[in-house]
C-alpha cells in the first residue's frame, strides 16, 4: 500500500503544482482588482458604477465553468485565442475579483461615515483617507468573508480540467480509472483537506493579528 | 477675530436649515450656540469645517476665506488654501470619530506627520505634551476601544489641538459624558480659551453653556434669535422660544 501511494505521489504532486499556481496567481491578481472593483462601485462616476454592477452581475450570475469554456472555446470563434493556462488564470481572476469586489464594497460601506469626516477635517486627501483610514479598517472587517472565498477558490481550481490542464483532481481521477482504485481519490481528498486546514489556520492567525482593536 | 461667518444659508432638499446666519468669534472667547435639536446647529459647524457646502455665505478663518460671495456666487478656497485653513481649525465631533485601528498616540500624530509633514519626533513631543495636559499620559499606547467616553473626548481634543488651531469647534461636548465629567471638560475648554483659542461650542445643554460660555447665540429654525453675553442672556430671556427652551 505504501508502495502504491509513493508511486502515485509524483503525478499527484504535479497536479498539485498546477492547482497551487492557479490558486496563488488568482489571489495575487483578483484581490487588488477586487479593491478597484469596490472603489469603482463606490465612486461618483455613474457610468463606472453601472459597468461595475454589470460586470459583477455577469460574473456572479453565470457558472465559473461557463466563463472558462467561453474564453477558451468561445472566443476563438471570433478570433480571440488564449492558451490553456492564461485562459484559466484570466477566468479565475475576473470571476474572483467580482466576488472580492462585493466583499470589499460591503466592508468599506460598513465603516462609520464619521471616519471620513474626521479624516477630512484633519486635512487628509481622499486617497490618503483610503490608504490610512478606510482600507486598514476594511481588512479586519472582511477577513472572515475573504477566508471563505479563498477556501472556495482552492476547490474551484479543479475546474481548470475543462481546458485540459492537469490539476490535482484530474491527476487523481486518471490514476483511479487506470488502477480501478479508490486510493488516488482519497489521497486527493486528503490533500485538499490539508490545504484548507493550512489556509484556515493562516486566516485565524491573521484575524488574531487584527484583534488588537475592536 | 479668528472666525467670521456672514450670511450663511443652507437648504437641504429645498428645506432651509440655515437662514442668513452671521456671527463672529474672537480670540480667547467661548461662544456657545444653543438651540433645540434640528435648529441647524450642527450644520453650522459642518459648514465651518467644510464638511457640508453652504449655499450662500462668507466664512473667514483668521485672515483666510474658506468661502465668500463673489458676484452673487459662493466661491470656495482652493485645495492648497483649504489645507492652510484646516490647520487653523480644530474639530471635536459629538461621537469623537477617533480612528479605532490606531493607538491614542497615532491618532494624534497621524495628520501632523502624514498631511502636514511635521517630523515624527516633533509630532510625538507635541502629542505627549497635549496628553500630559489632558491627564492622559498613561494612555498614549491604548486603543480607543479601551478608553471611557470622557477619555475618548480628551483624545479627540488632543488630536484637534495637534496643529495649534486658532478655532476649536465642539459638537455637543457634554452629550456623551456622565454629569460628573462636565466640570472637567469645562475646565479644559477654559484652558484652551485662556491659551488664546476661540472656542465654538454647539450644545443644547443650557447648564453647560451657562457654566462655560462667555457669549451665547440662540438658534431656532435656522435663524439667530438672540446673541448676547452670557450674563445678559440668562438675565433677560426676552423671546418666547428661548423661555420655552429653558423651561424644557
Amino acid at each position: 500500500m505504501v508502495d502504491y501511494i509513493s508511486r502515485l505521489m509524483p503525478a499527484l504532486l504535479a497536479g498539485l503544482d498546477t492547482t497551487l499556481s492557479v490558486f496563488f496567481l488568482t489571489l495575487v491578481f483578483s484581490i487588488p482588482l477586487g479593491i478597484l472593483v469596490a472603489l469603482g462601485q463606490l465612486s461618483n462616476i455613474k457610468p463606472l458604477v453601472a459597468v461595475m454592477k454589470f460586470y459583477i452581475w455577469v460574473m456572479r450570475g453565470t457558472p465559473l465553468l461557463l466563463q472558462i469554456v467561453f474564453i477558451f472555446f468561445g472566443l476563438p470563434i471570433i478570433g480571440i485565442t488564449f492558451d490553456r493556462y492564461p485562459t484559466a488564470i484570466l477566468a479565475f481572476v475576473l470571476n474572483y475579483a467580482a466576488y472580492f469586489g462585493e466583499i470589499f464594497r460591503g466592508g468599506i460601506e460598513s465603516i462609520d461615515k464619521g471616519q471620513y469626516d474626521a479624516a477630512k477635517v484633519l486635512g487628509f486627501t481622499p486617497v490618503k483617507t483610503y490608504q490610512r483610514i478606510i482600507l486598514p479598517q476594511m481588512i479586519k472587517i472582511v477577513l472572515p468573508s475573504v477566508a471563505n472565498e479563498v477556501i472556495t477558490l482552492v476547490k474551484d481550481t479543479a475546474l481548470v480540467y475543462v481546458v485540459g490542464l492537469g490539476e490535482l483532481l484530474r491527476a487523481g481521477k486518471i490514476a483511479s480509472n487506470r488502477d480501478a482504485s479508490l486510493v488516488p481519490l482519497i489521497l486527493v481528498g486528503i490533500i485538499y483537506l490539508v490545504l484548507t486546514a493550512v489556509l484556515t489556520t493562516a486566516f485565524q492567525k491573521l484575524e488574531d493579528r487584527y484583534s488588537y482593536y475592536q | 477675530m479668528v472666525l467670521e461667518v456672514q450670511g450663511l444659508s443652507k437648504n437641504f432638499a429645498g428645506k432651509p436649515v440655515l437662514k442668513d446666519v452671521s456671527f463672529n468669534l474672537n480670540q480667547g472667547e467661548i461662544l456657545a450656540i444653543l438651540g433645540r435639536s434640528g435648529a441647524g446647529k450642527t450644520t453650522i459647524l459642518r459648514c465651518i469645517n467644510n464638511l457640508t457646502k453652504c449655499d450662500r455665505g462668507t466664512i473667514k478663518v483668521d485672515d483666510m476665506y474658506l468661502c465668500r460671495e463673489e458676484n452673487g456666487v459662493t466661491v470656495y478656497a482652493k485645495p492648497a488654501e483649504m489645507l492652510e485653513i484646516r490647520k487653523k481649525l480644530g474639530m471635536v465631533f459629538q461621537n469623537f470619530n477617533l480612528f479605532p485601528h490606531m493607538s491614542v498616540m497615532q491618532n494624534i500624530i497621524e495628520a501632523p506627520i502624514n498631511v502636514f509633514g511635521v517630523p515624527k519626533q516633533k509630532a510625538q513631543e507635541k502629542a505627549a505634551e497635549l496628553l500630559e495636559m489632558l491627564g492622559l499620559s498613561d494612555k498614549a499606547n491604548a486603543y480607543p476601544f479601551e478608553l471611557s467616553g470622557g477619555q475618548k473626548q480628551r483624545v479627540a481634543i488632543a488630536r484637534a489641538c495637534a496643529l495649534n488651531p486658532l478655532v476649536m469647534c465642539m459638537d455637543e461636548p457634554t452629550s456623551a459624558l456622565d454629569p460628573e465629567l462636565r466640570e472637567g471638560i469645562a475646565t479644559i475648554i477654559e484652558n484652551l480659551a485662556r491659551d488664546g483659542m476661540g472656542v465654538l461650542i454647539i450644545t443644547h445643554d443650557m447648564n453647560f453653556a451657562r457654566r462655560v460660555a462667555t457669549r451665547i447665540i440662540f438658534l431656532d429654525d435656522g435663524q439667530i434669535i438672540q446673541e448676547s453675553s452670557k450674563e445678559e442672556f440668562f438675565a433677560n430671556m426676552g423671546d418666547e422660544r428661548i423661555r420655552r427652551f429653558v423651561a424644557m
